[in-house]
């Protein structure tokens, strides 16, 4: 694995490789850096909302991470909230407009560092919210420091020589702590590293919606997206390295579904 | 509703709110502000409501967020060490703009510079009410929902233990407020995929087809409303300044007991005057400043080491000799006024002060009932 010199200038310079964008963005510009996976998952996210008919019965609650520049661009009713405390304000939410399809877009260091507590007694309350965890294994934000998901090994910013268990502590595996409780309906692991894991995390995303508005209980998906910024490596190396790191630690697939058989596109696909 | 009801401080609190519109409240367990979450589970499901009981007072005070910025009445509620937690959400709904109501039955009158300076980032200011008895705490309580609504603002409810825990006689009565317009800026989930979906962040950013004024335009207006606030929204209670030599000013529930002996000494002939602000925040300077342009002495009474105080200097600007009559005055139990809130103390420590003696020590009140 290459790691950027930071002291020549890059040898490719980034370039867009799509111009299509999902009507739900205001504007096919971003601030995010070339390679991010977080872009791909809001808009696989945005699409879903689409699909789904939520896209006039829905509100986005963004934390505080890369992903949270997108109350800008995404077209729907939202708010930046404090740091980590998504599903407290998804909740207040839900309870005063339970038709409301209410979602909560997170990472690792917003929804497993911060705001631990928040995510894991939204679950146990079962609230009909979905929450999202873009997960980097980074405060990609701020620069690229070790959060509570950083995998043993990993390098960060304060954690230069790697992640180390005895020293730095271990990663939490949030998604199958929150798949063990009992509020939650669905709890799923995507990806955006290739175009088959785009597929299938689509899919995820449905359920993910779903289940809530089903009244069902808390839905968490998580998707592993790739931060080269954070992780220093080049743009284009970005997905190689994350299914090398966090992949090997966080397994990809549905963690929990209660209504795994309940909903036709179960029982037919 | 009509006839006279005989309710302790937490429950007139929950009935009025519930009657103002409150549909939403989280909170967290911590005396003296258990009773309002006990009362508020009881009663809010009956008119629709929801009462969450949260996991942590960070917890319940972004719940109420979240449920404000849907459009709802909502509040949280905690006394000292709670609000200390809630502060950085307090801060969030001010430069967000979510109108939010934090009732703090604080322990004693510490909280004072807690409530009015503020424990959150950026500049911003908590609009503060302070009654001195459950009759004013029903108005207040009306009044809290109405500013928080008609500026998009969180108010703090200073209450206290006594305040919570007091029985008294009310009506219930609904003060007269004007008609707020609907809030057009609330969060329904309806503008999706219109090119005109609404936001509420701090940084008061919009959209990408509508970007705005930007942080430093954004917190200049926030900065205006505040002044607006300040200048409209200020109040306070006095009595007997016209010709007073001696003013003492007062909050809250000992405000209630100041003004007792204060009307007392009135009557044998001392020329005393009585001033109560009713807002801490924005604190009534102006009208402390004319209610004792005549006055040798200003006194200060509140149960802490010393917090008001700086509030009534800055009114005066130093022209005035003012002297801090109070102190810290807890019973055992940590919650209570202490024994410092009693008529014939504050008689003798107004009478020590302005004769020059030096004021009584009471003895430490102990560990007594942990015994
Ligand atoms: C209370 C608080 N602490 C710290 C920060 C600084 N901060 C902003 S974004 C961020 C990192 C978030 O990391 P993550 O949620 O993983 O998002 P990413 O940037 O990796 O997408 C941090 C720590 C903050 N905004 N608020
Ligand atoms: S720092 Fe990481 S998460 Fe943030 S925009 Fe850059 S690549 Fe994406
Ligand atoms: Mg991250």
């Amino acid at each position: 694995m290459n790691v950027i010199d930071t002291a020549r200038p890059p040898e490719r310079a980034a370039s867009r490789t799509a111009t299509f964008k999902p009507s739900l963005l205001l504007s096919e510009h971003h601030h995010l850096c070339p390679g991010c996976g977080e872009p791909v998952a809001i808009r696989l996210i945005l699409e879903v909302i689409q699909e789904l008919e939520l896209t006039q019965n829905n509100i986005c609650i963004l934390g505080h991470g890369c992903y949270g520049s997108f109350i800008m661009q995404m077209d729907v009713d939202s708010t930046l909230c404090l740091h980590g405390r998504g599903p407290a304000v998804a909740t207040g939410m839900k309870r005063i407009r339970p038709q409301t399809a209410i979602w909560t877009l997170q990472g690792d260091g917003d929804m497993t560092s911060e705001g631990l507590a928040e995510i894991m007694h939204a679950a146990a309350r079962g609230e009909n919210v979905t929450c999202f965890m873009l997960n980097n294994g980074v405060f990609g934000d701020t620069g690229g420091q070790m959060t509570a998901s950083s995998v043993i090994g990993q390098r960060t910013k304060n954690t230069l020589e790697g992640r180390d268990a005895a020293y730095h502590g271990n990663p939490i595996k949030l998604a199958e702590i929150v798949a063990s409780m009992d509020g939650a309906a669905y709890v799923a692991r995507g990806s955006v590293h290739n175009a088959a894991s785009i597929n299938a995390t689509r899919k995820l995303i449905r359920k993910a919606f779903q289940r809530p508005m089903e009244g069902q209980g808390l839905a968490l998906m998580e998707i592993l997206t790739m931060c080269p910024t954070g992780w220093f490596v080049p743009p284009g190396e970005g997905a190689e390295y994350m299914m090398e790191s966090l992949g090997k630690v966080y397994g990809l697939g549905e963690l929990k579904d209660v209504a795994a058989a309940a909903s036709p596109e179960d029982a037919g696909v | 509703m009509s006839g006279m009801r005989l309710l302790d401080g937490s429950e007139a609190i929950v009935e009025a709110a519930i009657m103002a519109g409150l549909r939403f409240y989280a909170g967290y367990p911590i005396a003296p502000a258990t009773e309002l979450l006990e009362y508020m589970a009881e009663k809010l499901p009956s008119v629709g409501g929801v009462c969450v009981n949260a996991d942590t007072e960070i917890e319940a005070v972004n719940m109420a967020l979240g449920a404000a910025q849907v459009g709802a009445r909502a509040a949280t509620g905690s006394c000292g060490q709670g609000l200390a937690l809630k502060q950085e959400a307090i801060a969030e709904a001010a430069l967000n703009e979510t109108p939010l109501v934090v009732f703090n039955m604080a322990r004693n009158q510490q909280d004072y510079f807690q409530a009015t300076r503020g424990g959150g980032w950026g500049d911003y200011h908590t609009v503060t009410y302070a009654p001195k008895d459950l009759h004013e705490a029903v108005e207040l309580t009306h009044v809290a929902f109405h500013v928080a609504d008609k500026y998009r603002v969180p108010v703090i409810f200073m209450g206290d233990n006594l305040l919570a825990r007091t029985q008294m006689g009310t009506s219930l009565p609904v003060p007269e407020l004007e008609k707020l317009p609907a809030k057009d800026w609330a969060l329904d989930g309806t503008m999706g995929g219109t090119g005109a979906s609404r936001w509420i962040w701090t940084f008061g950013g919009g959209k990408a087809n509508r970007p705005g004024v930007g942080p430093d335009g954004y917190w200049r207006q926030i900065a205006e409303k505040f002044q607006r606030i300040a200048r409209d929204e200020m109040r306070h209670e006095q009595c007997f300044c016209e010709d007073a030599e001696t003013v003492v000013v007062a909050f809250g529930s000992a405000g209630k007991f100041v003004e007792h002996v204060v009307r007392e000494l009135r009557k044998e002939g001392m020329k005393i005057g009585f001033f109560r602000p009713i807002t801490l925040w924005p604190f009534p300077a102006d009208a402390l400043d004319a209610a004792t342009r005549d006055a040798k002495n200003i006194l200060v009474f509140e149960l802490n080491a010393g917090q008001m105080i700086d509030d009534v200097r800055l009114s005066v600007e130093g022209r005035r000799r003012i002297a801090a009559i109070g102190g810290v005055s807890f019973d055992d139990s940590g919650l209570n006024l202490g024994p410092l809130l009693d008529a014939d103390i504050i008689r003798e420590r107004i009478l020590a002060q302005l004769s020059g003696q030096p004021l009584r020590q009471l003895p430490y009140t102990g560990m007594g009932a942990y015994l």
